[in-house]
């Protein structure tokens, strides 16, 4: 019986000091958060990506809390409208950001792009780019090892066994830029997604003088300066033998596209258009003619 | 038990196949094309342009900076372009291209053979001289040599270490130097020890190399202070660190350089040329390539000038084999394989190697096993599979805290992997992403 | 030029070592151990090391092919040391299925839930031993008598079980001494005992060519052995009488199978010497603790155990000796 009831006590005993022990540490080391700091976090995508610059949701939901000007914050997953719930909750002004989406600058497909030597290291970009130029002759495109899939957390990025050249799927990429930041021959870029996804950009990234990208590959910028000419809008600026495209600018009136003799100009999402065909085929005898032209095709 | 390296090592087969071949003068080539960044550094810029003339060892480029080097042309004849040219990895960089006519050499070059062995310049002179011949550490690293010699103020040399090891297999182009240009190469060591105010020089050299210590050592009595030290054959001995452990039993701090030990290192392709420099105003315009392979029909040593396409040295010993299938830009360990050969010989370049089919591929990777070869064989006492590990995650700060800036790049650990696992390829990233980190992190805090 | 050359990073040579040569060796150098144990249990031993080899790479085959759907592993030899060094373990007697059970357990449980070869915390071989020692131990501990004059006595108790149930009856290892196996009997195998562990020399040669092979380094079996050494030996010098000498456990029992095979395991031994020091003494620690004060004749295989569980604390804690962190001499 005493065994018992000496056990009980010393049971008891013991179940009393930790809990005086717990209650004290927990009061002594107690960390004032503000609440709000978990109901912002909550309503963030808890996707943990990165995008916002912020080591994962909570980073941002803190800052959210603490800055009263929030403008400068913005989560590419959520986008607008996340944004604006929390700042609604938060009592603050929402940052207004248009809807971003990763392309990828660069058409150098197997057919388009011969390689020239075969690599033979572990299969990271980023381990071929820091020992030399690639397996094909332009040393600025992308190297098709697929950092930008390792890195996506959307599974919005994988690479095309066909082209050997990653492919951005616009339904899931939330542009929150882990691709770009991977990619170690800045081949990806976040653009504005456009109205209905319509987007003009130009698909290479050479900054070779064009005798030289021309011949590495066959759809390279070669900065004749012709969508230059074309373009009403000054959105085409040339730098280093490379055309560049200011989304902010274009107006989607898609006149340089044709216009580029290597086709290095893409243009996504358009409903499929009626052009002429090029001069060159006209001139072989046959009357103008119209033709639809898919626009994916390259 | 003769000297060696504390931690790690691996011994390949040292495969030196052009080990009795004597130095062999390549010639003129028709044209050379000379980059002006072959050193670590800021590359040094063009003073000459399309359609000049040029003399051999007149500068066409001059060093941008102290970190930096001067370039010398290394023919006669008429600079035909300055423009970017792909370099062996096919990435372009600035070149001077010139069209060789006749072989005329600007004044004030010595052209013959008698030995100068007298040194009367002060070691402010001398580094002045070193300067202005452009030259650069000749194993491969090409950090420019009066930088080497231009001791930190607080700090004191104690002694010079020349790197004769050659720990790198197939390469023998030091070997044949030091058999061949015994005397010249020790007149520079007396010289380097000079601008340096050491008394105490060691010349280190790997056992497989007899005949080079049996020659040495007979004729180091007239070189007050010069000593032969033979090395167990273990690579990587020529590392700097590794070399200054094996020779005078010291250790270079981490992060630290080896004057912290009073140390300098210098290869005896750049005694050589300091000696050419100093004693006959020749600037660094040619050196000493190994071109080598199983299957190279003649293996050889050739004296090159600097700019001559590598191409060119391939021909001439045979071509390229049919069973070849990756030419390397240096030794089999550190050395780069080549995407171009027709890019040209640079002041690194200290051997051409053609590898067959069945040593050029990779064994396939499989998984690691925690063997701990890696371990066992790293000279710097790192743990390669954990740093591979946190390398394949990008898991940079745990990089850091493991020391993945220690890496030599000596190859070890994926040499000695069972599961042939790409060890370095993931760590050289790994330190490459840690030091960019930290020169961030050093301005963020200036 | 028509070739494309290959483009890789440096190195661009390769050691000889390979997983598999590695996994081969040591089944190699086990075979001197098999011939013993042949020579010594007739065709019981031929029967028992075949099934475990064939069953353990079975399972390894079923599991990589239909649940993992990975690549095949099977060739690399790891499954075929595991059922080796399981069958090693075993009494010659143990029944069919019993065996296949054990290599069910060291596959499908102990190794390739873990993610197979490299990944695995704990030695598969021993893990299907410990099972079968707990769930059959009347079975796992009753080993055909070996047929010697001087051994007859021994009525197949291996002479480590044999001096625990001495001592229990309160016997001075004096009385006993005469009815255990001489030195000499151990070295060669005449005694009675798991399928591997009989034959001291058979595993010392084995050693020696692993040693030559490169295949492990000398540490961690001398680290074991040192420890068993010196602990038995302080307390055989303390108590004679009760404590019988370091040669006969360092001879009896799985010391030498599990010093140098068991424990030097790849994937469940430490990173660096260091490591395998703490791992090694450990092991021999805990092996005489409980071959000495515990209910088990033998703790080679719990102690290997228990040790393979502190493996990852210690590669997480214990470095190798970096260069250039020792305090500057000048």
């Amino acid at each position: 019986m005493s065994l018992l009831l000496s056990t009980i006590l010393t049971l008891c005993v013991l179940g009393v000091l930790s809990a005086v022990i717990l209650y004290v540490v927990a009061r002594k080391f107690k960390v004032y958060e503000d609440p709000r700091i978990d109901e912002a976090e909550a309503m963030l995508p808890g996707a943990n990506c990165g995008g916002c610059g912020f080591p994962g949701c909570r980073g941002l939901a803190g800052a959210l809390v603490k800055e009263d000007d929030i403008s400068a914050l913005f989560c590419p997953v959520g986008g607008a409208g996340v944004m604006t719930a929390v700042a609604v909750y938060l009592g603050k002004a929402a940052p207004e950001r248009e809807p971003q989406v990763a392309v990828v600058r660069c058409g150098g497909s197997c057919g388009n792009r011969p390689r020239t030597n075969t690599f033979d290291g572990a299969s990271s970009c980023a381990v071929m780019s820091s020992l030399y130029a690639g397996d094909t002759a332009c040393s600025h495109g992308c190297l098709g090892k697929g950092d930008c899939v390792v890195v996506c957390n959307f599974d919005a990025i994988f690479v095309n066994p066909e082209t050997g050249l990653p492919e951005v799927d616009e339904e899931r990429c939330t542009a929150c830029g882990a691709c770009v930041k991977a990619c170690p021959k800045g081949v990806i870029e976040l653009r504005r997604k456009g109205p209905k996804g319509r987007r003009v950009f130009v698909s290479c990234i050479s900054k070779d003088k064009g005798a030289i990208s021309r011949k590495a590959c066959n759809v390279s910028c070669i900065a004749c300066t012709k969508c230059q000419k074309v373009c009403a809008f000054e959105a085409i600026t040339i730098e280093n033998s490379l055309a560049y495209i200011d989304s902010n600018k274009c107006k989607l009136c898609r006149k340089c596209a044709p216009e580029c003799p290597t086709r290095a100009i893409r243009e996504v999402n358009f409903p499929p258009r009626l052009v002429r065909v090029a001069e060159s085929e006209a001139k072989v005898g046959t009357k103008a003619e119209v033709v639809d032209v898919e626009p994916e095709n390259k | 038990m003769s000297k060696t390296f504390k931690i790690g090592g691996i011994h390949p087969s040292d495969s030196k196949l052009s080990r009795g071949a004597a130095i062999e003068v390549f010639g003129l080539p028709q044209t050379v094309t000379i980059p002006v960044a072959q050193h670590i550094g800021a590359p040094a810029v063009t003073c000459v342009a399309k359609g000049d003339q040029v003399k051999t060892g007149q500068v066409i480029a001059t060093a941008a900076g102290f970190v930096s080097s001067n370039i010398h042309s290394s023919v006669s004849g008429v600079v035909t372009s300055v423009d970017d040219v792909p370099d062996a990895g096919g990435m372009r960089r600035k070149a001077v291209t010139i069209q060789v006519e006749g072989d005329q050499w600007a004044e004030g070059i010595d052209r013959s053979d008698k030995l100068m062995s007298s040194v009367t310049l002060s070691a402010k002179e001398i580094v002045e001289k070193i300067t202005a011949a452009g030259i650069v550490g000749m194993g491969g690293a090409t950090f420019p040599t009066h930088v080497k010699l231009s001791i930190p103020p607080g700090k004191k040399a104690e002694c010079l270490i020349i790197n004769g090891v050659e720990c790198e297999p197939y390469l023998t182009s030091d070997h044949r130097v030091m058999l061949e240009r015994s005397e010249e190469l020790l007149v520079g060591v007396q010289i380097l020890c000079k601008a340096l105010g050491v008394e105490k020089a060691y010349i280190g050299i790997e056992k497989n190399k007899p005949d080079a210590i049996a020659h040495l050592k007979g004729l180091v009595s007239k070189y007050p202070g010069v000593e032969v030290v033979p090395l167990k054959v273990q690579y990587p001995q020529g590392g700097e660190k590794q070399l200054i452990d094996a020779v005078v039993g010291r250790q270079v701090p981490s992060g630290a350089l080896p004057i912290e030990v009073g140390a300098v290192v210098q290869n005896v392709g750049t005694a050589l040329a300091v000696y050419e420099a100093v004693q006959k105003n020749k600037p660094l315009i040619e050196r000493v390539v190994t071109v080598t392979g199983k299957s190279v029909k003649t293996p050889a040593n050739y004296l090159v000038r600097i700019g001559t396409p590598i191409e060119a040295l391939i021909e001439r010993s045979g071509g390229v084999p049919d069973d070849c299938e990756k030419i390397v830009n240096g030794g089999p360990m550190m050395g780069r394989a080549l995407s171009n050969p027709t890019a040209p010989v640079t002041k690194g370049t200290s051997g051409i190697l053609l590898m067959r089919t069945k040593e050029a591929r990779r064994p396939a990777a499989t998984t690691c096993i925690s063997c701990a070869k890696c371990v066992a064989v790293c000279p710097m006492g790192l743990e390669p599979y954990l740093i591979y590990k946190l390398a394949c995650k990008t898991m940079l700060a745990e990089a850091e805290e493991h020391r993945a800036t220690d890496c030599i790049e000596c190859g070890s650990c994926s040499y000695a992997c069972p599961a042939a696992l790409p060890l370095l390829d993931r760590i050289r990233l790994a330190k490459a992403g840690v030091m960019k980190i930290a020169r961030e992190r050093a301005i963020k805090q200036k | 030029m028509e070739k494309k050359l290959i483009i890789s990073p440096s190195p661009h040579i390769h050691g000889v070592d390979k997983t598999s040569r590695l996994m081969r060796d040591v089944v190699i150098a086990l075979l001197p151990a098999f011939a013993v144990s042949v020579v010594v249990y007739g065709v019981n031993a031929l029967v028992v090391t075949g099934l475990s080899v064939v069953s353990c790479v079975l399972f390894e085959f079923l599991i990589q092919r239909y649940l993992l759907r990975g690549p095949l592993t099977i060739n690399n030899w790891s499954a075929v040391l595991t059922g080796l060094l399981l069958a090693f373990n075993l009494p010659g007697t143990l029944p069919a299925w019993q065996i296949v059970m054990g290599c069910f357990v060291a596959i499908a449980v102990a190794k390739m839930p873990f993610g197979g070869l490299g990944r695995n915390l704990f030695n598969p071989a021993l893990v299907g031993r410990v099972f079968l020692l707990i769930s059959f131990p009347v079975q796992m501990t009753s080993f055909a008598p070996v047929t010697r004059a001087a051994t007859d006595a021994m009525s197949g108790a291996t002479p480590l079980a044999f001096v625990k149930e001495a001592l229990k009856k309160g016997m001075g290892l004096d009385q006993i001494m005469p009815d255990l196996p001489s030195y000499s009997d151990m070295l060669f195998g005449f005694r009675s005992g798991s399928l591997g562990e009989i034959a001291a020399l058979a595993l010392i040669v084995g050693f020696i060519y692993l040693l030559w092979r490169k295949v492990i380094t000398w540490h961690i079996p001398v680290f074991v052995i040192g420890t068993m050494t010196a602990f038995s030996g302080i307390l055989h010098l303390a108590d004679q009488a009760h404590y019988i000498s370091p040669l006969f456990h360092l001879m009896a029992g799985g010391t030498l199978l599990g010093a140098i095979y068991m424990a030097t395991d790849y994937v469940t031994s430490p990173m660096n010497t260091r490591g395998m020091l703490i791992y090694g003494v450990g092991i021999g620690l805990i092996t005489i603790l409980i071959r000495v004060f515990g209910a088990y004749p033998e703790g080679m295989s719990f102690a290997i155990l228990i040790m393979n569980a502190t493996v990852p604390l210690i590669n997480k804690y214990v470095k190798p000796r970096r260069f250039g962190l020792a305090p500057a001499k000048r």
